[in-house]
């Protein structure tokens, strides 16, 4: 399905990415990595910052509902209704990002702002597979 | 009042996942399809992340110490090993099945959508899953990089 192109929203968007991450390190000194803060929940949790990581992600699950009182806009979603599928992606996402320690938040923003090779080379390695596991699904499987 | 900051911050992140468009799986997945429906809006996600990021981490680098906290806690670990290459992969092939990272479908939790209600547990299993496998294999905990 065909997704319109964004620039300026994508750019703004990524602004307030970018000060969030800005923020974190500013104020509490830590890398927004969105796959060890989760992780880090998971039993056996760390006790240290425990309250302060769960804060952050009900922060980020009051966004899109904040987003939707305070603007009246909708948020447009197409997300897969096959359910095996989506099991199967979360496993692997769940799984890929804390073995690789980091995802598109932890390698992709904070890693590159900090101009580190390690996440650098995650994600090229991440982007690839995507880009790989997208054209298969779509142009040869035909799914 | 630092679990409130905390919560601010969590909350601007998730509102840069809306705005961006980065929380609709199918914007990503189109990015992703360069030879089909190809949507390149994602790139510009990535380049206003990681601009404003780059400036903000200079200016945060300039004071001694973070607002909240004693010190920085800066990633140490510089090794480019199986490890992290086998992980991206294993996390890139999710992303482009499902059209999800972790932070656009824990954002994305509240709106409802059948697909994320069981991709957001699953994602948590898994995670779960690594960090057993990362302190079976090795006594340090995960890194606090992420």
């Amino acid at each position: 399905m065909v997704t319109e192109f964004t620039p300026y929203s994508a750019l703004l968007g990524g602004a307030l990415i970018g000060l969030a991450a800005a923020a974190m390190m500013m104020l509490a000194g830590r890398i927004a990595g969105i796959s060890g803060i989760t992780a880090r929940l998971l039993p056996p949790a760390e006790r240290e910052g425990f309250p302060e990581r769960l804060a952050f992600i009900i922060g980020l699950i009051m966004a899109p509902l904040l987003w939707i009182v305070v603007t009246g806009y909708p948020v447009v979603q197409s997300v897969s209704t096959n359910l095996l599928l989506m099991i199967g992606a979360g496993l692997l996402v769940g799984f890929g990002s804390v073995y690789g320690s980091g995802c598109t938040s932890g390698h992709g923003v904070c890693g590159l702002a900090r101009l580190s090779p390690r996440s650098l080379v995650s994600v090229l390695v991440f982007m690839g597979a995507a880009a790989v596991t997208v054209f298969l699904m779509r142009h040869v499987i035909g799914s | 009042m630092r679990t409130a900051i905390h919560f601010a911050i969590g909350l601007i992140f998730g509102l840069g996942l809306v705005v961006s468009g980065m929380i609709d799986p199918a914007k990503v997945q189109n990015f992703l399809d360069i030879f089909g429906t190809w949507d390149p809006s994602l790139a510009f996600v990535m380049a206003g992340a990681v601009a404003v990021t780059f400036a903000g981490y200079r200016l945060a680098w300039r004071n001694e110490k973070p607002v909240l906290e004693d010190r920085f806690h800066i990633p140490e670990s510089t090794a480019i090993d199986r490890r992290l290459v086998l992980g991206a992969a294993i996390f890139g092939i999710g992303w482009g099945l499902g059209g999800y990272c972790p932070g656009p479908a824990l954002t994305a939790l509240g709106l409802l959508a059948p697909g994320t209600i069981v991709f957001v547990p699953a994602m948590l299993v898994g995670m779960w899953l690594a960090r057993m496998t990362a302190s079976a294999a090795q006594p340090t905990p995960v890194s606090s990089k992420s």
